[in-house]
């Protein structure tokens, strides 16, 4: 079985002046992780900053007394970014308008989830001490 | 984290300092209002000095670009990194924008 360990495990405040942060942070364990360079500086940096967003604003809806935790983990092959929060979750699954499609061109709301989509190579979402969503990026 | 307005002939140019992310979208998005309710028309975003942009910070310049339109003037972008390049080709806002490698030819080419 491949060794893994924990490189992040931070906990903020519902407010989203914490995410730049903490996306900093992962950033920099990125490159400590030897990951390739656009891998940090794009896909973690962005996929982070939507999943951690998603759960301030959406997850917990902004209350003050919720927090979310931010964890990473690493193996030999990836590393998992487990961001938890205090809401009732989402479907994954559902269909959701295609951002890129003409027609949705020109909204302004509709991308998070399709960046962390296609910036990761896997997404989910679980309930395990909270809403779990986790993001998995090959290294 | 900040915006720097400065005019350039008769074009407002905004430098995009740090990120263009949810915690700060609003600014920038009163400080453009605020210079278009003046009767400014031409907009030129620079992000040379900007690290990433995320889904808010690129729905943010959708909604602007729709609103100065709207009043006759343009919104165009320049100094796009190769992230930020990736991830307008990625979400096809590069079809939307007109996105130039400098600023001085983004200038000129209003």
């Amino acid at each position: 079985m491949a060794k893994s360990r924990v490189a992040l495990d931070v906990k903020i405040p519902s407010d989203v002046r914490f995410i730049d942060g903490v996306v900093e942070l992962a950033t920099r364990k990125c490159r400590e992780l030897h990951l390739p360079p656009h891998k940090c500086s794009l896909n973690v940096r962005v996929a982070l900053a939507e999943a951690i967003s998603n759960a301030i604003l959406r997850g917990n809806g902004e209350a003050k007394d919720k927090h979310v935790r931010v964890r990473a983990v690493v193996s030999d092959d990836k590393v998992v970014f487990d961001v938890v929060d205090e809401g009732p979750g989402f479907d994954l699954a559902e269909e959701r308008p295609d951002p890129t499609a003409p027609e949705h061109l020109e909204q302004e709301d509709g991308r998070g989830l399709f960046l962390m989509k296609r910036l990761m190579d896997n997404v989910e979402r679980f309930q395990s001490g909270g809403n779990v969503v986790r993001l998995t990026i090959r290294r | 984290m900040s915006f720097a307005i400065s005019k350039q002939g008769e074009v407002v140019v905004v430098d995009v300092e740090g990120q263009l992310i949810v915690g700060n979208r609003q600014e920038l998005k009163q400080k453009v209002l605020d210079e278009l309710e003046k009767g400014e028309k031409k907009f030129l975003i620079d992000f040379s000095q900007t690290g990433y942009i995320d889904s808010s910070g690129l729905g943010v310049l959708v909604s602007l670009s729709k609103k100065i339109r709207e009043q006759g003037g343009e919104l165009r972008l320049a100094n796009l990194n190769d992230d930020l390049q990736t991830l307008f080709e990625l979400t096809k806002l590069d079809t939307l924008f007109q996105i130039s490698d400098t600023r001085e030819r983004a200038l000129e080419s209003f």
